[in-house]
């Protein structure tokens, strides 16, 4: 049978030839491929200056979003944690008091949230089961810490600023959200 | 005593010694540089501009890690190990002819510390001994990979300098003089002993790669099968004194190669300058064949993977010794033809 590649060799042991036996030849063979290599362009990329360019879908650190008026658009319905197959998500929900219309889109909210992201697989289904379009994975990398209770995200990190939205335009609409 | 000649080597042994370990502390980081580019990588860049700080990074790092000796080792022969091999790479350099005389403050300085008749003889005679750096290492270290290491080094370094003597004596014969000065001197206006002598030059090159333990023929050191070999259990700044030797070694050969075989410090076109000028531009000629065996040395290094210990002895004992061996005769019998001596015969 043909082999799939065509880069099949039949393995020999046949004594060397006195070209082979020389060694010097298969020698300045391998010294030129390695010149070759010198000149060649570097395939690194210089991470902390240079980031590879993302994928418009890429699944990297999450964050709840606001809707134009600042308010959360997350009421704590808890889809993401059951969907969560790592079991990552936890949240206690709360009721939206009075006066408090400014801060919350609707009558419940996350009065806690947390994200352990050492557990999260970036599978991205919590994206998925989101009904209120709130939580988005982005194209943001988790940062590194020395001790893993730092990797249990709360609001704090979670929460987009009102200031500094996060842009999530890259990934798709879902469609999902109902103006209210 | 003159006193001028004295405060003039002193001042010329300083500065050799200071460019020697230079030489050496840039030689890891362009190694270093080398073997990125050769694997399409970058290399340390985070020192400085394009990581031009990185042997002093690496320097100061050696000295910050903790000196430790291990508690079976021979403490006294542990501490000599590495001084033994710093010491016997730095002091080949006494007898090197940097460049062509140099005018200054009225004085004929020779660029030169010591202008031995017989330089070659200490050449090899410190060659030899420093093999004892690395086996007194090797043993005080009480263990089990650091002695193989050692007895690598040691059955490789004898078997290597018989071959590496041999293609010497080639050289010696055709400048009839062990003197390096008078070597160099016999090389002049391209009568480079590489082009009568290429198959000698082989040999001999070959040799210094096993000589100063570079890949291919690392074997006493080799990371994956002895974890280091001879200098297993050192660390700190020891460590650094051992592989700090290894690149003063190989600069050191580089010298001893561009000397014995390109024509040392001698470049086409000198009968054109004089002498301060010439004194520059010799030592510039001469260090670019250093810099450019430095470069072939590290090149072989990262393409041709290590030799099997078999492999070695088959190589040294039963390939370059009689190629040397013939190569020699084949010499003395051209050059008693050519001096006559074979006329009352014939």
């Amino acid at each position: 049978m043909e082999s799939l590649t065509n880069r099949k060799k039949v393995v020999s042991d046949k004594p060397m030839t006195f070209m082979e036996e020389l060694y010097l030849p298969a020698i300045f063979h391998g010294m030129k491929v390695t010149f070759k290599h010198m000149l060649q362009k570097r395939k690194t990329i210089k991470y902390p200056e240079e980031t590879r360019v993302f994928a418009p879908v890429y699944r990297g650190m999450h964050v709840l979003k606001r809707d134009e008026k600042g308010r959360e658009n997350c009421t704590a319905c808890g889809l993401c944690a059951v969907a969560c197959p790592a079991e990552a998500i936890t949240m206690i929900a709360g009721e939206r008091k009075k006066g408090e219309e400014n801060l919350y889109r609707e009558e419940k909210y996350a009065e806690m949230y947390e994200i352990n992201m050492l557990r999260c697989i970036f599978c991205g289904l919590c994206e998925e089961a989101c009904p209120k379009e709130a939580i988005f994975l982005t194209d943001r990398i988790v940062p590194t810490e020395f001790d893993r209770e730092n990797f249990i995200y709360g609001k704090d990190k979670l929460v987009e600023s009102i200031e500094f939205p996060i842009d999530i335009t890259k990934r798709q609409d879902t469609g999902k959200r109902t103006e209210k | 005593m003159d006193t001028g000649l004295l405060i003039e080597k002193s001042v010329l042994v300083l500065i050799i010694f200071t460019i020697s370990l230079g030489i050496a502390a840039y030689q890891t980081y362009f190694e270093r540089k080398l073997a990125a580019w050769i694997q399409d990588r970058v290399g340390p860049d985070r020192a400085g501009p394009f990581g031009i700080l990185q042997p002093i990074a690496d320097g100061v790092k050696m000295f910050l890690k903790e000196d430790f000796i291990p508690k079976d080792a021979d403490k006294w022969l542990f501490i000599i190990g590495p001084g033994i091999a710093m010491f016997t790479s730095l002091i080949t350099s006494a007898i090197i002819p940097w460049g062509t005389d140099l005018e200054l403050f009225g004085r004929t300085i020779t660029l030169q510390v010591a202008d031995f008749d017989i330089g070659i003889l200490y050449l090899f005679a410190v060659l030899s001994i420093s093999v004892y750096g690395i086996m007194i290492g090797g043993w005080a270290s009480n263990n089990k990979y650091s002695l193989y290491g050692a007895i690598r080094a040691s059955s490789q370094m004898i078997s290597y300098e018989l071959a590496m003597g041999i293609s010497a004596i080639t050289i010696i014969m055709l400048s009839g003089s062990l003197s390096l000065t008078d070597i160099v001197n016999k090389q002049h206006g391209m009568n480079w002993n590489i082009f009568y002598q290429p198959i000698c030059f082989v040999v001999f090159f070959i040799c210094s790669m096993a000589e100063t333990n570079r890949a291919p023929f690392d074997l006493p050191e080799c990371e994956n099968e002895l974890i280091g070999g001879y200098h297993t259990e050192y660390s700190s700044m020891k460590l650094g004194l051992y592989l700090f030797s290894e690149y003063t070694a190989m600069f050191i050969s580089s010298a001893i190669i561009a000397i014995l075989f390109l024509g040392g410090y001698n470049f086409p076109g000198m009968d054109n300058f004089s002498g301060n000028t010439l004194a520059i531009l010799s030592i510039v000629a001469f260090f670019s064949k250093i810099f450019l065996f430095i470069f072939i040395f590290m090149w072989i290094r990262w393409t041709i993977p290590r030799f099997r210990f078999d492999q070695l002895m088959h190589l040294g004992w039963k390939v370059l010794i009689p190629i040397a061996m013939v190569n020699l005769l084949i010499t003395g019998i051209v050059i008693a033809i050519k001096e006559g001596w074979f006329n009352e015969l014939m």
